[in-house]
């Protein structure tokens, strides 16, 4: 067995075992550790792929971001989760019935998977011999600018809709003005008294 | 290259750099204070663009590779997503502003949306489709939920947000199976796929973006969520959803279907014919029952909705024109009854009881008459404009060898119309109840009677909006 072998069944294997514990964990917060593991193979396997970039996305996104955004969600939201299960288990005959169903469509939708005649020339051409990072960099910054931009500018009305919807201006509380602070005059903030021994004020 | 691109999209980027500096420059100086003033400029901007918008611009052109269309067909749909944007954002600023809901992110929010939406109806992929899509509804679905301490307003965003991740899941799932059978995602390199005939998986892909745009034209069996969020999000707002992005919507829906998926007509007929027949008698029973306006509202757009899905599912350049025809009508017509909605109100609350309208026609016979012509107009009475919208789609579908089709749209509009006309009934023949006392503002008041006028002189001819419309649609059809 090859190295590349032995890796890749390493990481399939703790991948297929870190989604099926996250499933069936009782601790939501087990749960979404074994998330992470299942992510940092999935990365694993990227990088076997020779898709280093998306491996990196996984990364930085997926565990660093989602992952721990996942686990203040469930440590600070008090969510029952027992109570959960017990609403969700009256309704996983009909569920079960539903997902039976669509998967069958869908297998006989996907078992005979036709390509459209031609279908070759209509997909983008590899970009030459650049690195994954590189070409992506081509295509995103230059073929796909204006989708770039518009994922911007979504970007931009979820930053407007979380302040609108969240942002709340007390006005009964102190805040610091640092222009106030440094433009303070000691000659006008504090007055110096001679006070004479034996006498108050 | 990229220079001749952008001249083609330079609309859309004077209107997101003028949402962006307007946002700077609220942030920088009286913040809310400023927001009256910015809702007027932004309503200024949009009739500015659209006044450019249609009067230049020739022949089709496309941008970065085909992902933007810029045909006659978006200019018709453009402006009249600007012009009722416009008109919406104008009318609302003194319903907010005396209710406290005025914030200078509301107008460059709608900016925004109005961003997306122009992208929608000008897409030529499937990427650029969803970027539009996702732009206009995350916009939607914050200024849906803008009366943040209202649970029912809160309920409207969240609803209107899970249920709209939802429909995005399934349009992306479609647009996904139609890459795997195209390999590509242009429009395009799609017809051209296309031309040897479907197979079952892209026809489940086509199912799956149908089902994507039902949802967001808010096409019954995909409408739930529509009721709910036109009741809790405040109703300037609720006149907006009933606007702009139905109209961004269904251009939506039509660019796909015909410059993606023209060249397999009868396989989306069908889907689009059912979805049609569905939305207009939902429409129009579920109604019956309601007795709040706004709620009411929501069922009659659905039920428009169906009428216009009619003149689409023609599968005709003359179902496309009927279609755009009846959407300008519709918008403008909802326009008026809006305006006259906002108005609704007792002691500085609004209501929205239909009941509260009894003998309305007493204390303020000018406004009844007005919102009489316009109820008569939506339910397609005849000598109004509201009748010749439904009269082209119904020609449109019989045209079309859809004749069951325009004979269920007759037997549903009919059912329609007693919940119009109960509203009439209330106005004028009505139990007496404690009145309405609310004044109306001069923009409301020319919206409502702005309105009404145009559904009375329009049947001359119809503001020559027939050949615009023949002209748009030819642009797309072809």
């Amino acid at each position: 067995m090859t190295v590349v072998l032995f890796t890749f069944y390493a990481f399939a294997v703790s991948t297929l075992l870190g989604g099926l514990m996250t499933v069936i964990s009782r601790n939501p917060v087990h749960s979404v550790l074994w998330l992470i593991l299942s992510f940092l193979s999935a990365a694993g396997l990227f990088v076997l792929l020779g898709a280093e970039f998306v491996a990196m996305l996984l990364m930085i996104v997926y565990v660093g971001a989602v992952a721990v955004l996942f686990l203040f969600v469930v440590m600070m939201l008090d969510v029952d989760f027992a109570e959960l299960k017990a609403e969700m288990s009256k309704y996983m005959p009909l569920a079960l019935l539903i997902g039976v169903i669509i998967l069958m469509q869908l297998a006989l939708a996907l078992g005979v998977w036709g390509f459209s005649d031609g279908y070759q020339g209509r997909i983008l051409a590899p970009v030459g011999t650049a690195t994954n990072t590189a070409a992506l960099g081509m295509l995103i910054y230059d073929k796909y600018l204006i989708l770039f931009q518009l994922a911007g500018l979504i970007l931009l009305v979820a930053m407007i809709g979380a302040i609108v919807l969240t942002l709340r201006h007390r006005v009964d509380i102190k805040r610091q003005s640092p222009v106030a602070q440094m433009m303070r005059d000691p000659a006008l903030a504090m007055e110096l008294k001679d006070v004479k021994p034996g006498q108050g004020l | 290259m990229m220079s001749a691109d952008l001249t083609i999209v330079l609309p859309e980027i004077l209107l997101a750099l003028y949402a962006m500096l307007a946002l700077l420059g609220a942030v920088y100086t009286g913040k809310d204070d400023t927001a009256s003033l910015l809702t007027w400029l932004t309503g200024g901007v949009f009739v500015l663009l659209a006044i450019w918008i249609g009067t230049t611009g020739g022949d089709r052109v496309t941008a970065f590779d085909g992902m933007f269309i810029a045909d006659g067909f978006a200019r018709f749909a453009k402006v009249t997503i600007l012009l009722s944007a416009a008109a919406v954002l104008v009318m609302s600023q003194g319903y907010m502003e005396r209710r406290g809901l005025l914030r200078f992110e509301y107008p460059i929010l709608v900016a925004l949306a109005v961003v997306g939406m122009m992208v929608m109806v000008s897409a030529g992929d499937l990427m650029a489709l969803y970027m539009g899509l996702e732009l206009q509804s995350l916009a939607l679905y914050v200024v849906a939920s803008l009366r943040r301490d209202s649970v029912k307003s809160t309920e409207a965003g969240l609803k209107y947000f899970i249920l709209g991740a939802l429909s995005s899941g399934l349009l992306l799932y479609g647009a996904s199976l139609t890459y795997g059978f195209a390999g590509t995602t242009l429009f395009s390199g799609i017809i051209a796929a296309t031309q040897g005939g479907v197979s079952l998986g892209l026809l489940f892909g086509l199912v799956f973006l149908i089902s994507g745009f039902a949802f967001k034209v808010s096409a019954a069996p995909f409408h739930m969520w529509t009721p709910d969020v036109y009741e809790g999000s405040p109703t300037p707002v609720t006149a907006f959803f009933a606007t702009a992005p139905k109209v961004a919507a269904m251009g939506l829906f039509a660019r796909v279907v015909f410059d993606a998926f023209g060249g397999v007509v009868g396989e989306w007929q069908q889907i689009v014919a059912f979805l049609s027949v569905v939305s207009m008698f939902l429409g129009a029973i579920a109604a019956i029952g309601q007795t709040n306006i706004k709620r009411l509202m929501a069922y009659s757009s659905i039920a428009h909705m169906g009428f216009a899905l009619m003149g689409l599912a023609a599968g005709s350049a003359f179902g496309v024109q009927a279609m755009l025809i009846y959407l300008a009508i519709y918008v403008t017509m909802n326009i008026g009854t809006f305006a006259f909605i906002m108005a609704m109100e007792k002691d500085g609350r609004p209501v929205v009881e239909i009941k509260a309208l009894s003998l309305y026609s007493k204390r303020e016979p000018l406004r009844a008459l007005a919102m009489l012509v316009l109820l008569f107009s939506l339910a397609g009475v005849p000598p109004m404009v509201g009748f010749f919208g439904k009269f082209y789609v119904l020609r449109a579908a019989y045209d079309a060898n859809l004749g069951w089709l325009a004979v269920a749209g007759v037997i549903a509009s009919v059912i329609g119309a007693f919940y119009y006309l109960r509203i009439v009934y209330y106005m004028y023949f009505g139990a007496e109840t404690e009145a309405l006392d609310g004044r109306m503002s001069p923009v409301l008041w020319t919206a409502l009677m702005g309105s009404a006028a145009i559904m009375v002189f329009g049947v001359v001819n119809l503001f020559g909006i027939e050949p615009l419309a023949a002209a748009a649609a030819a642009t797309l059809v072809h």
